[in-house]
């Protein structure tokens, strides 16, 4: 079989189910990547707070999720998810093995570690802003949440964007260890696929080419956004 | 006597050990233009920053518009007790800064209209309206869509009295309006305050510019070591100075 017949779209090809592996992983890495900024932007908030406590809780997610390999996390995630879900099933008078949906995992694992990454853009992107403007809103009298949405959280994400796309990259290319947990995103469908046909080399290609791919548009996407967002930012 | 729109009594302020304010009182009546004259560290700035809170006085009592602002002893030194009062209050006390502040991800048409749409929920269109009349009176009207960082500094400047004056307030405080300009764009900015007193605004200026003092202010106050040194109208304090730290604070100043 040549190449092409191998990745094509006829009857023996493995090209749609390649495709569909290369949506799931853009889909696991959307939903790590939001919910992330969730986790990010309230670590974020905890580690600017006045709130002693606060703060060590915060440094203590980002220093730990940051510190522990990544596949552990997910091992982390799912196994003890799955332990959870067990006994819970056992509780209710079920028995064996609950495995946790392999796509929540993905997503909640790696939201929890680029969350941690995230906290640190969102913080930083806070510490840029010009606390006049802040002073400024509080002037004309502004309630806290009205000077959150309309002042600190625009400019924030104007500062992040060029950070955000740094992390966004790492999830990208982090969404290939949640293969482990079985779900079908695009490595592991290099794996099936190369274990059936014995040709291992065109699935990684092609697998590598589409990673590309995705990455070489969101590199776009980010530099667009950027450039949009800073309309108002003159350069040096 | 008619009633001050915004008066402190017995204000004191520390940072940390430094005492910048030891005790001042003033009260500005409808009309009154009061330049507040000073070395730096003299506190007058922050005697102006206490009167919207942007400061909070260890001791004193600061009324706006016939009301006393509310405040308790909280974990972090002295807060305001209703932060709502506070917001209410903050839309009759409109403040210019030295370093302008206006909001760099909006364009000035969108810093004036800021704080009437969202703040005093007041219709758009009517604001928009008033903003461009705001912006023809401060002489950019042709820069309503441009980005803050793309105006001279006497531009943003006269954007941000624009922005002040949007929330129609009664009392106007400007902390050294125009000590961050170069010498050549002071003008522009001056003759807007100028227009804004002959108006009859109430006006309360921490300034440097001593013509301004002079020739437009209706009152001036010098302050000295975080006390109220001398003040009085500006013939009487330019003409004949009781205070001699005053006459030597002029001099200075050529």
């Amino acid at each position: 079989m040549t190449y092409l017949e191998l990745m094509g779209f006829g009857p023996t090809g493995w090209g749609p189910a390649m495709l569909r592996a290369a949506g799931m992983t853009v889909v696991v890495a959307v939903l790590g990547f939001l919910a992330g900024a969730v986790f990010g932007s309230l670590a974020a908030w905890a580690k600017l707070s006045r709130v002693r406590p606060l703060r060590w809780l915060a440094d203590g997610y980002t220093t730990l999720l940051r510190g522990v390999p990544d596949l552990l996390v997910i091992y982390l995630f799912y196994f003890g998810g799955s332990a959870a879900l067990s006994a819970v099933a056992r509780m209710l008078g079920g028995q064996g093995f609950v495995g946790v949906p392999a796509l929540l995992t993905g997503a909640l694992a790696l939201g929890a570690i680029s969350g941690a990454y995230q906290a640190e853009v969102y913080r930083g992107a806070f510490l840029a802003l010009a606390r006049g403007e802040l002073e400024a809103a509080r002037a004309v009298g502004m309630p806290p949440a009205l000077m959150f949405r309309r002042i600190v959280a625009p400019q924030v994400l104007r500062y992040a964007i060029p950070g955000l796309g740094n992390v966004w990259q790492l999830v990208l290319k982090e969404s290939a260890l949640i293969s482990v947990t079985g779900l079908v995103e695009l490595l592991r469908q290099s794996q099936i696929g190369s274990g059936s046909t014995r040709e291992p080399f065109p699935f990684y290609l092609t697998a590598a080419a589409l990673y590309l791919a995705i990455t070489t548009v969101s590199t776009y996407g980010f530099g667009w956004l950027e450039t949009r967002s800073m309309r108002g930012v003159r350069r040096a | 006597m008619p009633e001050p729109i915004v008066s402190a009594t017995g204000l004191r302020k520390r940072f940390g050990r430094l005492e910048v304010l030891k005790g001042v009182s003033l009260g500005a009546e409808p009309g009154d233009v009061i330049s507040i004259l000073g070395a730096s560290g003299s506190g007058k700035s922050t005697l102006l920053r206490c009167l919207n809170l942007l400061e909070v006085p260890d001791e004193g009592e600061i009324r706006v518009a016939g009301e006393s602002i509310a405040l308790r002893q909280g974990r972090h030194g002295r807060e305001p007790a209703d932060r709502r009062q506070v917001e209410r209050l903050r839309q009759r006390v409109a403040m210019v800064f030295q370093s302008f502040n206006l909001w760099s991800h909006m364009t000035v048409i969108e810093n004036v209209i800021e704080a009437p749409v969202h703040v005093q929920r007041r219709p758009r269109a009517e604001c928009l309206a008033e903003a461009e009349a705001l912006l023809a009176k401060v002489g950019i009207a042709d820069k309503r869509n441009h980005y803050p960082a793309h105006l001279s500094g006497g531009q943003q400047q006269r954007a941000a009295i624009a922005r002040a004056l949007a929330m129609r307030p009664d009392v106007m405080l400007f902390d050294e309006p125009t000590s961050a300009l170069d010498p050549e764009l002071v003008g522009e900015v001056l003759r807007v305050m100028r227009q804004l007193a002959e108006e009859g605004r109430t006006m309360l200026v921490v300034t440097h510019e001593m013509g301004f003092a002079r020739d437009v202010s209706s009152r001036v106050l010098f302050l000295e070591d975080g006390r109220i040194e001398a003040e009085g109208t500006p013939a009487a304090m330019f003409g004949n100075p009781a205070s001699e730290r005053f006459r030597r604070f002029v001099q200075g100043r050529g």
